[in-house]
């Protein structure tokens, strides 16, 4: 058995074949991925016919074919339809997107006011980076600039008359300027607000609990845009004769209310998941319900729904393209505005601004939904109960 | 995260609220108080209210605004407009965001006993059809229209009186309705329907706005009576008044010939009526019983002209629409606008 | 609510003071949180009152049977013309918001069924299609999608003279899809009652198949034999009477197609919108519930023998389905309410019939009242709809 001299035992080993040309490369990865069984190979082909019969031609409409420049419709319609386009053209119309592209970010905002809204805009941003970023630091100065400062700043610098600065009517803001506002505004009051309603249906009071039910439960069964027509109709019935909200403020408590409520209900699902043995371990420390609350309990339940609460944002930030049916408007609503332009009506023009808003949407809330799952990973370490 | 977490519910405060608060005194109170008239007008319809690229309105509900910002302000600027859809227009009239409301709103029973006072009408109309003529070449009459597709507005009288029109001819159609003008623009526009009702006034200017103006047609019939007018709240005649007599100020003025142009100069008329008009009377209190100055008159056209002057600018012969004076012409020439005096 | 009979006994509850006493604070707190809603509401209601009189407006639903006077294009199931009453108008909204919700929640489901099983498909090309549908759906928002349908895509399609035939004398222009309606002649009852009879026998014949499997294990194809009796009783009763059926085809008339019946573009868009968009959020639900089954699930199958789609149908379906319900339910919830965007293409929906009611009647209290009590009993119908058939899904997991 220990005899190691026999001559039939290989010394060297052989050089390692190349596996066949089927399990390696290209071939392996096509083999696998796309023909594994006679219907992955129909369904490939299928999907193959679909592209070919889709995409080429998108591409082709959305570039090859797009008009890019021009005062007028006549860029974007054909000879018949009164444009200088040969017949049978069709194409994206970016010339419109491109003419109005300042309608579609400022509304009519006075245009030598513009500065403003940018500043705004940048230190938006600059503040926005750091907080996104888990290892920048100066977090908590940095938060409460974010929530604290900034809405004051912004609301000065936009609203103006104030320290030298023109007075700007709401009704003229339009477009992404809208639709930002009101998503940040809506953000920054619902998620205080939702994590009060989630503690107060948790509550061992009854009445409270009741009443954030209640308040909860309505608000998550009826649509916004009727939340909407009750904050924009019915609100200044409910007040004092005279006193009336600015409409773009009503708007904004309306968005603000509805989404509280979808808000509540993620920080809830948070508080559930908080094991028994936290609140425990609290209390022979003596701590008041609301040092336990705010020290103990809600930062882990908030770091655990994250993920929920960024897509609660997600949907807020959609759901602002519905005040356009109360006759504001944010970017979806200005874009539409503009479709009746006699300069710009032509049968490409409202597929390609609706694109255009769709896009832009889509960035934000792509942007968003990305962001979410990063962090989801990132607190994905020594959260399993 | 900890801390982010924190400090987003302390964001609790970021809150702002914006109210402005008023007396609930008369509205010329209000509006004397806040310093301009807030007044809702039309989300677009050329030569009655749209607003330019940069926002500022024009068209003769607009001026109408204007004047009446002109006679309690004596400055025709101290006005802020509110656009409004047909449907938004009343509630928000109601619910005292706007003062008052110049939208081609139709002076009706139900509106006028439902919380509105119409102090007036400044516009005779009645409601048409149009139909693009090349693609429905054989007809002429609005009779002919049995199975069409019908685009309307939704919520207002026009909508009202087309079913009852096809109801009484026992005509079929198929009604497309939308809430706002510009949707039911685009799609007539579009093909959507074969025939577009609203107010004459309105369908030439909403012709204008068309990709090929000139293949449309307004048909003769007209179907109903549409006196449009301002609207104010119900149960405030002395506001009601301000604008009633604005009204009458501005036809008044058309009637005695006093315009834009020679206003300054006919201060020093001597005709007592001129003179009584504008105020220089000596020891008139006309004005200041209305709750305004006695020289409200002369700020009234200084700023806008007379009617006749706001008509041919606006949708008349210096318009686009060129819109015949028809009704809308002093009762001294054959039409309905007569003023009543002002002594 | 609390129990007031137990009282802290003992010398130390004598020294605590009343406020300290949690239980107290507790009804102090509630009490001063109950007055501020009350004082509140009170304030709200009297402010309302004041202002509804200074307005001169009356209140109450009596002004519901009251002549409407407006026409509706799209009133399917109700007889209703302008000489209806306003609560009769309220109803046809009111179908017309179901049959879009209920039509839309059906293809959704569909549709994100076969994106959600898509999406954890082996074939790659297949995988990234249903991720690109999914990421592109669910980050616009669902007006933006309606409005593509409707003033992108539908009202490009050519006028009525240029309709596009399709089969069937089915004809496609931008003012909606044109389809024949059958029109049944004398003795089509029959077949009427030949389908309730297949109904019924199908229902033993699974029974008596159901048994029988339990019994010997052998299998009867139960499937095919409903589809011969649902569909081959009915025929037979049809074709002894002779065929008693004509088909009312839409044909060109002086402004559009007549007669047959014609789904608009109104409701296209708004329902291929709705199910669209759902069907990336429905897709996403699927995915995770059918990946939160565990492997070894489906390796315990394979290795029974089952094969594979046996396997779904039978082991990860069943207790993915636990999974998948209670979010599912609440996508549908959402639909139905994003169907109340109707009103920015003018179908009329609940909302957009109560809008024009609104304005014609300036009843803004009433009509809003009637908003939420419709939403929240359609909310409150479809949970309890999904929580029987959650309880129902639960029970078969045993």
């Amino acid at each position: 058995m220990a005899d190691n001299n026999l001559s039939f035992v290989r010394t060297e080993m052989l050089q390692g074949q190349t596996p066949p040309i089927g399990e390696r490369g290209i071939v392996r990865w096509i083999r696998l991925n796309l023909i594994a069984t006679p219907i992955d190979a129909i369904l490939t082909i299928f999907a193959i016919f679909l592209l070919a019969w889709f995409v080429p031609p998108m591409i082709n409409w959305l570039f090859i074919q797009a008009s890019w420049s021009g005062a007028d419709r006549a860029v974007c319609s054909t000879v018949a339809q009164g444009g200088v386009m040969p017949d049978g053209w069709s194409g994206a119309c970016w010339a419109y997107v491109n003419a109005n592209f300042n309608q579609f970010m400022y509304g009519r905002y006075p245009l030598d006011q513009h500065w403003r809204v940018n500043l705004v805009g940048i230190i938006f941003i600059i503040l926005l980076i750091p907080l996104l970023i888990p290892k920048a630091p100066f977090k908590v100065p940095n938060a409460i600039a974010f929530f604290l400062v900034f809405p004051f700043f912004a609301f000065f610098m936009l609203v103006g008359g104030w320290f030298g600065l023109t007075y700007v009517e709401t009704a003229t803001w339009g477009g992404l300027l809208v639709t930002l506002v009101i998503a940040f505004a809506g953000i920054a009051v619902s998620l205080p607000l939702g994590i009060v309603l989630a503690l107060g249906r948790r509550s061992k009071l009854p009445v409270i609990k009741m009443l954030c039910v209640i308040f909860i439960e309505m608000v998550r069964g009826i649509p916004l845009v009727t939340v909407l027509f009750m904050a924009s109709y019915m609100l200044p019935l409910f007040l004092p004769p005279g006193v009336s909200f600015d409409k773009f403020l009503r708007a904004l408590i309306g968005v603000a209310l509805f989404a509280s409520a979808y808000m509540a209900e993620v920080v809830r699902g948070g508080l559930q998941a908080i094991p028994k043995g936290q609140y425990e371990g609290a209390d022979p420390l003596g701590l008041s319900y609301w040092q336990k609350t705010g020290l103990i309990i809600l930062p882990q339940a908030l770091k655990m729904v994250i993920p929920g609460i960024v897509n609660t944002f997600i949907g807020l930030f959609k759901d602002t393209s519905l005040v356009s049916i109360i006759s504001m408007f944010d970017l979806l609503g200005t874009v539409r505005q503009h479709f009746n332009d006699a300069n710009w009506a032509s049968p490409q023009t409202p597929i390609s601004g609706l694109i255009f808003a769709g896009f832009v949407f889509w960035i934000f809330c792509f942007g968003m939904s990305r962001y979410s799952i990063f962090m989801e990973r990132r607190l994905d370490t020594g959260h399993k109960h | 995260m900890k801390n982010l977490v924190l400090k987003s519910v302390l964001g609790a405060s970021a809150l702002v609220l914006l109210a402005t608060a008023a007396a609930s005194a008369g509205t010329l109170d209000d509006v004397k108080k806040k310093g301009f008239v807030q007044c809702g007008v039309n989300t677009g319809l050329a030569g009655f209210a749209a607003p330019n690229d940069k926002g500022e309105w024009s068209g003769f509900d607009v001026d109408y605004c204007r004047a009446v910002a002109a006679a309690v302000f004596g400055d025709a600027t101290k006005v802020k407009f509110t656009p409004l859809s047909a449907k938004d227009r009343l509630p928000a009239l109601q619910s005292g965001e706007i003062d008052v409301l110049i939208r081609n709103t139709t002076w009706t029973l139900s509106r006028d006993t439902q919380g509105f006072d119409f102090p007036g009408v400044n516009y005779y109309d009645g409601q048409g059809f149009m139909i693009n003529s090349k693609k429905l070449s054989g007809i002429n009459s609005a009779l002919q229209l049995s199975g069409a597709s019908v685009c309307v507005q939704a919520g207002t009288t026009t909508e009202l009186n087309l079913a009852d029109y096809f109801k009484a001819n026992k005509m079929q159609y198929n009604p497309v309705v939308f809430e706002k003008l510009e949707e039911v623009n685009a799609a007539y526009d579009a093909g959507r329907c074969d025939v577009y009702t609203t107010d004459q006034s309105g369908l030439y200017a909403i012709r204008l706005t068309l990709s090929a103006p000139d293949d449309h047609v307004v048909l003769p019939e007209i179907i109903s009576k549409e006196p449009l007018g301002p609207v104010v709240r119900q149960g405030d005649s002395q506001w009601a008044d301000v604008v009633r007599w604005t009204h009458f100020a501005l036809l008044t003025a058309e009637e005695l010939g006093i315009t834009k142009a020679n206003v300054e100069e006919l201060t020093k008329s001597d005709s007592p009526e001129i003179k009584r008009v504008l105020g220089q009377e000596a020891n008139t209190k006309l004005g200041t019983d209305l709750g305004l100055t006695n020289d409200w008159v002369v700020n009234i056209v200084k700023a806008v002209g007379n009617y006749g002057e706001l008509f041919e600018s606006n949708v008349g012969a210096g318009s686009k629409l060129k819109i015949a004076r028809g009704i809308n012409a002093q009762w001294s020439k054959g039409g309905l606008q007569y003023a009543m005096p002002i002594r | 609510m609390a129990s007031q009979d137990i009282t802290p006994v003992g010398a130390d509850s004598a020294k605590v003071s009343l406020l300290n006493d949690p239980r107290i604070r507790g009804y102090i707190y509630q009490a001063v949180v109950l007055a501020v809603i009350f004082g509140v509401g009170y304030w709200v209601v009297n402010n309302t009152i004041a202002n509804l009189q200074r307005a001169h407006l009356a209140s109450g639903f009596g002004f519901l049977d009251g002549r409407s006077g407006f026409d509706i294009s799209s009133h399917p199931f109700t007889n209703y013309s302008s000489d209806s009453t306003y609560i009769t108008a309220l109803y046809v909204g009111f179908l017309n918001t179901l049959l879009v919700a209920v039509a839309g929640i059906i293809t959704a489901t569909f549709l994100g069924f076969i994106i959600g099983v898509g999406r954890l498909s082996h074939n790659w090309l297949i995988r990234k299609l249903c991720t690109v549908y999914v990421e592109v759906f669910r980050n616009i928002p669902p007006l933006l999608v309606i409005f593509f349908w409707y003033s992108g895509v539908l009202a490009i399609l050519p006028q009525a003279r240029q309709s596009i035939a399709l089969p069937f004398s089915t004809y496609l222009n931008n003012r909606g899809f044109f389809f024949p309606v059958p029109v049944f002649g004398e003795g089509a009852w029959l077949a009427g009652v030949a389908f309730v009879v297949a109904l019924i026998g199908t229902f033993f014949v699974r029974r008596w198949a159901y048994k029988r499997q339990m019994a010997t294990g052998q299998q009867f194809p139960v499937l095919w034999t409903a589809a011969a009796l649902i569909i081959g009783l009915p025929l037979l009763a049809f074709g002894l009477k002779g065929f008693p059926l004509t088909f009312d085809r839409p044909v060109l008339g002086a402004f559009n197609l007549s007669g047959g019946s014609l789904v608009g573009p109104e409701f296209m868009s708004l329902y291929l919108a709705l199910s669209f968009y759902t069907a990336s959020f429905i897709a996403e639900i699927v995915r995770s519930g059918i990946r939160g089954v565990g492997r070894g699930q489906s390796e315990a199958a394979h290795a029974l023998g089952l094969r594979a789609g046996t396997t779904t149908r039978l082991v990860v379906v069943p207790q993915a389905m636990r999974i998948i319900i209670p979010p599912l339910s609440s996508q549908y919830l959402n639909l139905t309410k994003n169907s109340s965007l109707a009103v920015a293409v003018g179908y009329p929906d609940l909302f957009a019939v109560g809008g024009t009611i609104l304005n014609q009647t300036g009843r803004s209290i009433e009509v809003v009242a009637i908003f939420i009590i419709v939403y929240l009993s359609l909310s409150v119908a479809t949970s309890l709809f999904m929580n029987w058939f959650n309880a129902k899904m639960a029970l078969v997991e045993r």
